[in-house]
């Protein structure tokens, strides 16, 4: 009826390990949340295809919550930008090495 | 008949799948090479939309729709906004390599990931892949059966959601809050 679920695996273990190197070789914290987000993506992408091996929709239950826990996380993220910004600090993660207020 | 309608799913499904993965990787690489954090969130548009129109080739209807509504609709609006908002919109060096030798190390490692996640994802033993059978869909479709779990089995999950919503909530507010002192 459908592809079998190995490729949508296979799709989403290449999609994952891209978002990995790319928050791993990347220095703008931006491009690096959204690296974050092509790893939670991959993560979705392969719950959804477990769960449609296996039947139920448990699968889809998780990844829901997987976008509502990614959706506060930009949120939250973002808004840390946002302030560092304020206060001058630069967007580079090289040059964040120190945190204090 | 039967066997080659079948046969005809497979292929439309097969064609679905290659283009939409081709779209995913493209833009999953658009993001990571590109200079401009523009580009980047609008290759993030790109991946996700692929990945949409795989949920809906698994029959998972209403994530696609989230998925389209959340990510690109919000998220990557939210990114967007951001970005035009503090006017960090400008190329930057890809050149440039601070830590000599990190960006081998971090192909290396990755290629090593690729390598246990694409075994992992093949072997039965692992994922405990049975026969596909389609989703066992209850009476009404996928909406229903999932509107049904999650109010349901995982309401305390789904209230827990909530929960932590509220914290992003407050956590933003505090964040973007002018701090009066000093």
């Amino acid at each position: 009826m459908s592809l079998g679920g190995e490729w949508y695996l296979t799709l989403a273990a290449a999609l994952f390990t891209i978002g990995a190197v790319g928050l791993l070789v990347r220095r703008n914290v931006l491009v690096m949340f959204m690296c974050i987000e092509l790893m939670l993506n991959a993560v979705n992408l392969a719950l959804i295809a477990f769960n449609r091996m296996h039947g139920g929709g448990d699968g889809q239950i998780f990844a829901l919550m997987v976008m509502v826990v990614a959706a506060s996380e930009v949120v939250i993220g973002l808004g840390i930008i946002v302030a560092l910004y304020r206060r001058n600090l630069p967007i580079d993660v090289d040059e964040m090495r120190e945190l204090q207020g | 008949m039967t066997a080659s309608l079948l046969l005809a799913a497979t292929k439309v499904d097969l064609a679905v799948f290659v283009v939409s993965a081709i779209a995913i990787l493209a833009g999953a690489l658009g993001v990571v090479l590109s200079r401009h954090p523009v580009h980047s969130a609008l290759m993030l548009v790109m991946t996700l939309f692929g990945v949409a129109v795989l949920f809906l080739a698994q029959e998972a209807h209403l994530l696609a729709a989230v998925q389209v509504i959340v990510y690109a609709g919000a998220i990557v609006v939210l990114f967007l906004f951001v970005i035009m908002l503090l006017g960090v919109d400008q190329a930057e060096n890809l050149a440039y390599e601070p830590l000599r030798g990190q960006r081998p190390v971090a192909v290396i490692l990755g290629l090593l990931a690729l390598a246990q996640l694409v075994f992992l994802g093949g072997a039965q033993w692992a994922t405990g892949a049975q026969a596909v059978a389609g989703v066992a869909e209850g009476p009404g479709g996928n909406v229903p059966t999932l509107a049904r779990a999650l109010f349901t089995r995982y309401l305390f999950a789904f209230e827990l959601t909530s929960l932590l919503l509220v914290i992003a909530v407050i956590g933003a507010v505090l964040l973007a809050k002018r701090r009066e002192t000093s």
